[in-house]
């Protein structure tokens, strides 16, 4: 532990530069209302995309449901928020939300993870819209189809920061706990898993439930910021988008989804008027990159604080031996 | 609910049921011979609809020529895409080829949106509407077309697999690719023939519903080409007569659910039909239990 | 590894009780520089595309026409044109772009309730008005009891629309049942069934609902089709509208059938086959059968010219909503968004395309309303009806 106090200690300097960076931005007046927009949408996709990989990238099982728990989230935290307009009325929203969330990824994970590849994606994609569809029918308590109006703004950067550093937080962590391990095992080859004592189905839905309580969290936050939610909003194009952030970062690479994010972030308010020009060009890339590299962009590439460090003292070691050596000669 | 308006909710289901049951098969075929869930199977129905479309109010064409035309620009547009998109993954991971299929299905959507513009078209009546009363049951001419022109279409698509070589062919490469190459098939062009049949006949029920619903847009192949997806499965992936059964049983389904007063919820019972069969009976109602081998 | 996540968790439990978004901020943008920059929000692709386009068509008509005459207080009018892709997420991103980027002084949008909606929270933080040319939802201007500050409306609402056909029904249909088929995936539709049954005198005999986006409603119609009843009221657009008629028709089913103002399209004929487009009312913000004021005539004459095709009613409202924003500058002699909200508040017999205005005190125009008549797919009456 000591060892790796060392590379924590960096790691929370990392984030707390980020924060430093981010506010001085806003004091600059740098970020508008505009491009508060895309940081805070890119914080949100974050928590989303990290989930989904975790489910993809590391269970190895591919759902296209994330839309759905979303929608949970979204809806909990709005009902709750509007019931009890205050900070502790969103955040009793938001674990309500976890908590169903957690609830439906369990009882619908644990029957439907025996199926495999595409099956199961047109599975959990079956899931994700039978849970909108249930939404729009459950009258006055969101509203039908016209879906919910001047939710109380709840969020601010700050908050999202911090969400963002929590989630990374339990997902890195568990990623690379014995659990994690075990969860990446199944991922590589299910049935050696299984005949080596792995636990496949207990592993696979417990990465299907956290994949889902982000997802709830994400769309809490979503609700709070944007303050109208419809079921539209959480439809398939939803859980694509999210998908092609997985994609272009890397499916197995955490690192890769936060850059995928960043990047995709950045493209999406470039591109805001290109319309259907913009699904174009990404649809696209995700067809070149599944031919060229089918494991998305950065692969399973880690950033990894340790190796930065390592590779940092080389080069001064480096630097110190050839010194030496001019000295001496 | 009375017996006649029963039965006449039932006739209304069956000619849903048919045109969901053309585009299953082509999704049970292309499933069949490439293990691939062609997720752009639904935008080839709507391309198919805007050829009949373009052929029809452009170039002032009847309705079968126009037919006829449409079904072989489609099967040449599925061909392609096997060819651009999917022979590439060939031999890469399931994951991959289902992402790629995704990517495909929204390449079209949203092209067909810049170029056309995403709002609806009134597809040209190109044959007059005429309604018939059987007793206490009514239906249009139209209605009829659809249900003869699928049966026609499922009986010739049964000749090809049943008699001729290239039937065989595609039989033999479902079962076991390399095996089929070893003895002298050629399964590219097995493959490219299955997506010329599964386009062809998901052309068809495209224009089938443009002429029956008056209407088409770039996304109208979406949630027909999951549900049909669903038929496909719910009769048996890969097996034909399966597919059409499928089709039929979704069709009746989804009329049946708007007769009783829940259309609200028409869509989510097909979708939690699928994770029912899934998990009951994963190999469909005319499947055969496959064990995996390790 | 613990110390490092409670340090974390705290970080962000105090940052996060800091000030949450809320009231305006600052006092709105001024009209600097040389033009008055107006901006629009609207729905220019996805689902609903074809109402917002028709009101960009409306808009620019209406900006090159004031241009061309001189501008407003001898500025020229800068149309800062942006999609909100009909998804409200986008108009609410659309809505920050147009306050804080372009700084623009008053916005024109969306053509749908929910998208206007969406954009309300970013406008008021910003303190520029937007005045929506369509959007029918009560709760646009007045939320929760409370009147929304920044938020105007170019047309009726929907309760008052719900009012007006309940009493067409009954007193020139002569209507005393009716079947109600609804589009139940709208705030707007469903505002409308809702205020229509309230005021609705007469039996309601039954209640079917449809999706925006359905295309097969042979299964409802045939439930309804033996019953007794003496019209339907379709409160819903036009792409399913006109295809509820046709099929409606096709099964025999010949009764009266009237509804909004979402029906207003020519599209609607062209959908359901002219023949079948008989014996169809709904509420009209203008006809040029019945002119509401002395602008209709010229109006139509100007769009046919510009764009080789009749004026819709959403065309005619975005057009009118521009020439609103002028005479709110024109009476505070300031293009400051302050001062057009102050404007619009006080906007006070206003000669429009689609009436004569009036803004009452929760931000609605106090206008007549006209039920148009279609038969064979072409206006043939005009029923102004007063509520």
């Amino acid at each position: 532990m000591k060892k790796n106090l060392k590379y924590n200690a960096l790691w929370l300097l990392f984030a707390v530069v980020i924060y430093g960076l981010i506010y001085l931005l806003y004091f600059t007046g740098v970020i508008t209302p505009f491009t508060e927009y895309t940081l805070i949408m890119i914080g949100i996709n974050i928590i989303l995309a990290l989930g989904l990989n975790l489910i993809i990238g590391f269970a190895g099982q591919f759902s296209l449901g994330h839309a759905g728990f979303m929608a949970i989230g979204a809806y909990s935290a709005s009902i709750l928020s509007i019931k009890f307009p205050t900070m502790g009325g969103f955040f009793l929203g938001i674990l309500v939300g976890m908590v169903i969330a957690g609830i439906i990824a369990l009882v619908v994970g644990l029957p439907t993870l025996r199926l495999k590849g595409d099956y199961l994606a047109i599975a959990t994609l079956g899931i994700s819209e039978i849970i909108r569809i249930v939404i729009i029918n459950m009258g006055t308590l969101t509203n039908g189809p016209a879906g919910l109006f001047g939710i109380p703004p709840m969020v601010n950067w700050p908050l999202i920061f911090g969400f963002v550093a929590v989630v990374s937080l339990v997902i890195i962590n568990y990623i690379r706990s014995g659990a994690g391990r075990a969860t990446q095992a199944i991922r590589e080859d299910e049935i050696a898993a299984e005949s080596m004592g792995v636990n496949t189905t207990k592993y696979k839905v417990i990465a299907f439930i956290i994949g889902a309580v982000t997802a709830s969290v994400a769309g809490a936050l979503y609700a709070s910021y944007i303050q109208t939610i419809t079921p539209k909003d959480f439809g398939f194009m939803k859980s694509i988008d999210i998908l092609i952030i997985v994609v272009f970062g890397g499916i197995g690479s955490v690192s890769g989804t936060f850059v995928a994010a960043i990047v995709l972030g950045i493209l999406n308010m470039l591109l805001q008027d290109a319309g259907a020009l913009r699904m174009i060009i990404y649809a696209l890339a995700l067809i070149v990159i599944m031919i060229y590299k089918p494991g998305g962009l950065l692969g399973t590439w880690e950033f990894s604080m340790k190796g930065f460090v390592t590779r940092v003292n080389k080069k001064e070691e480096t630097a110190d031996v050839s010194t030496k050596r001019e000295k001496s000669n | 609910m009375d017996g006649q308006l029963l039965v006449q909710q039932l006739v209304n289901g069956l000619f849903l049921g048919s045109i969901y049951a053309l585009l299953a098969l082509g999704y049970t075929m292309v499933y069949g011979i490439i293990k691939l869930i062609n997720f752009a199977h639904g935008e080839i129905y709507m391309i198919g609809g805007f050829l009949g479309y373009f052929f029809i109010n452009h170039l002032k064409l009847g309705f079968f020529p126009a037919l006829i035309l449409a079904m072989a620009g489609a099967a040449i547009v599925g061909v392609l895409i096997e060819l651009l998109a999917y022979r590439p993954l060939r031999k890469s991971t399931r994951i991959a080829a289902l992402i790629t299929a995704i990517g495909v299905s929204f390449l079209l959507q949203n092209s067909m949106i810049y170029f056309f513009g995403p709002d609806k078209r009134s597809f040209p009546q190109a044959i007059k509407h005429v309604s018939y009363n059987f007793g206490f049951i009514q239906v249009s001419n139209i209605q009829l077309l659809i249900l003869a022109t699928a049966v026609i279409l499922m009986i010739v698509l049964q000749l090809i697999i049943k008699k001729t070589k290239m039937g065989k062919a595609m039989r033999a490469v479902s079962v076991d690719a390399d095996a089929a190459q070893l003895m002298g098939i050629n399964v590219n062009r097995t493959i490219s023939f299955t997506f010329a049949l599964g386009s062809a006949l998901a052309a068809a029920a495209g224009i089938l519903i443009g002429l029956y619903y008056n209407s088409i847009d770039p996304m109208m192949g979406v949630v027909p080409g999951l549900k049909s997806f669903v038929a496909a499965v719910l009769g048996g992936i890969g097996i034909i007569p399966g597919a059409a059964l499928g089709g039929f049983v979704i069709g009746l389904l989804e009329t049946f659910t708007i007769a009783i007063g829940f259309s609200e919820y028409k869509d989510a019972l097909v979708y939690a039909l699928l994770i029912v069969i899934l998990l009951i009976r994963p190999a469909g109602i005319l499947g055969k239990n496959l064990k995996e081998k390790v | 590894m613990k110390k490092i996540s409670v340090l974390l968790m705290s970080l962000f439990l105090l940052a996060g009780c800091g000030p949450a978004a809320g009231g305006p901020v600052g006092d709105g943008n001024k009209a600097e520089g040389d033009t008055i920059k107006i901006g629009m929000n609207m729905e220019l692709s996805g689902d609903v595309s074809a109402y917002g386009t028709a009101e960009k068509e409306g808009i620019t008509l209406a900006v090159e026409e004031i241009n061309a005459n001189g501008g407003v207080l001898g500025k020229k009018l800068e149309l800062i044109e942006k999609d909100n892709k009909s998804e409200n997420g986008e108009s609410t991103s659309v809505a920050a772009n147009l306050t804080s980027r372009s700084k623009v002084v008053a916005v024109v949008g969306s053509a749908t309730s929910g998208a206007t909606k969406a954009s309300i929270p970013n406008m008021t933080r910003a303190a520029v008005p937007v005045i929506t040319p369509s959007g029918t939802d009560d709760s646009i201007t007045v939320f929760n009891g409370k009147v929304q500050e920044y938020a105007f409306r170019a047309c009726f609402q929907d309760s008052f629309q719900g009012v007006i056909l309940a009493k067409f029904a009954t007193d020139n249909l002569k209507a005393k049942k009716v079947v109600i088929i609804g589009d139940n995936s709208s705030d707007y539709a469903i505002g409308l069934t809702k205020s229509f049954k309230k005021t609705y005198q007469g039996t309601v005999v039954k209640e079917e609902t449809f999706t925006a986006g359905d295309k097969d409603f042979q299964a409802a119609l045939t439930k309804i089709k033996d019953l007794d009843f003496d019209a339907i009221y379709l409160p819903g657009y036009y792409s399913e509208g006109g295809l509820i008629i046709k099929q409606a028709r096709e099964l025999g089913i010949n009764q009266p059938i009237f509804g909004a103002d979402g029906l207003g399209d020519e599209k609607l004929a062209e959908i359901a086959g002219n023949k079948n487009t008989s014996n169809i009312y709904y509420t009209g913000h203008f006809s040029d059968k019945a002119p509401a004021t002395d602008k209709v005539q010229p109006f139509v004459a100007a769009f046919k010219k510009k764009y080789q095709k009749a004026p819709s009613a959403f065309s005619a409202l975005a057009f009118d909503a521009i020439y609103m924003l002028k005479q709110a500058i024109e009476t505070q002699q300031s293009a400051d968004s302050k001062a057009i909200v102050e404007g619009l508040k006080k906007l006070k017999d206003f000669n429009g395309v689609t009436g004569v205005m009036t803004m009452d005190e929760n931000h609605n125009p106090e206008k007549s309303a006209v039920v148009l008549g279609l038969t064979n797919g072409k206006e043939t009456s005009a029923q102004p009806v007063n509520p």
